[in-house]
């Protein structure tokens, strides 16, 4: 059961992110170029999910386990430390420059050509250093 | 064009119920980064049946759409440098913040977690400036 609303779960985000333009990374850049020719769009996606993820968090606040049984994540922690910060602004910059996240790399692979999959090796290959960074840098500079 | 921020409202709505979705079913947070991050690296072993589903879910329903309505332009560079360089920021970024613009963004702020909001504050201005960089004054994009 899990695993079929998994699927559920990814095919309306795969939806959401073809239906809202946000495979189209002009759209993307387009939002982030205040200088340019600015489009709202984005704001419109981020707003409109996040009414539905809202009213779920509210549920889920008065449910000891999921519907299917499994433990809710537990309370988000309040730190906002070096590595938030600095991998978000790392993040951020990859975003501006290709017009790329995470999500909409995965829904448009089928129809954005090779870029795409560049892009996905790209970032799978940082994924996968990532933790040894992490690890270093917190080693050499404590967050704390 | 002027029906794009409807379009955008709907599917931010599709998005917003997958992820009430992956949490009121399965508990579990929609963040992308996270879902592939913990293939990549091995920390989400246990669960992994769970997040490649998930995946073919993101990747195979818009193949579906495309059939029926026709491809989108991702308009994406066809750089290599840049789309090599974009894809090692947002891989690394993601993984050492621990989201993206679905956990921290989309999942975090409608829970009203400071690091969602935080994190999504930070993205959005280095996502700003990058562009102002790399656009207008290198013009590499």
């Amino acid at each position: 059961m899990q695993l079929l609303f998994a699927f559920i779960a990814g095919g309306l985000f795969g939806a959401g992110l073809f239906t809202s333009g946000m495979t189209d990374t002009t759209k993307v850049q387009g939002w982030l170029d205040v200088f340019g020719n600015w489009d709202p769009t984005l704001a419109f996606v981020m707003g409109g999910a996040m009414v539905p993820m809202a009213i779920a968090w509210i549920i889920a606040e008065k449910r000891k386990s999921s519907v299917l049984g499994t433990p809710l994540p537990p309370k988000p922690s309040t730190t906002i430390d070096r590595n938030l910060a600095l991998g978000s602004v790392m993040f951020g910059l990859g975003w501006g420059l290709a017009g790329l996240c995470p999500g909409p790399v995965i829904a448009s692979l089928s129809y954005g050509g090779s870029s795409l999959w560049i892009f996905l090796i790209a970032m799978l290959s940082g994924m996968l250093v990532a933790p040894h960074l992490r690890l270093r840098l917190d080693r050499q500079l404590p967050a704390e | 064009m002027p029906m794009d921020w409807i379009w955008g409202l709907i599917g931010g709505l599709l998005i917003g119920s997958g992820g009430a979705v992956y949490l009121l079913m399965n508990g579990r947070i929609m963040g992308a980064s996270g879902i592939i991050g913990g293939l990549v690296d091995g920390s989400g072993r246990t669960t992994k049946w769970e997040r490649l589903i998930f995946l073919a879910g993101v990747a195979g329903i818009p193949l579906m759409l495309t059939a029926l309505f026709g491809k989108i332009d991702t308009h994406v560079t066809d750089n290599i440098g840049v789309l090599i360089a974009a894809g090692l920021l947002v891989g690394i970024g993601t993984r050492i913040a621990n989201g993206c613009t679905s956990g921290h963004g989309v999942c975090g702020m409608s829970r009203l977690s400071l690091r969602g909001l935080a994190a999504t504050i930070f993205y959005i201005l280095a996502g700003g400036l990058g562009v102002v960089l790399f656009r207008h004054i290198l013009g590499v994009i």
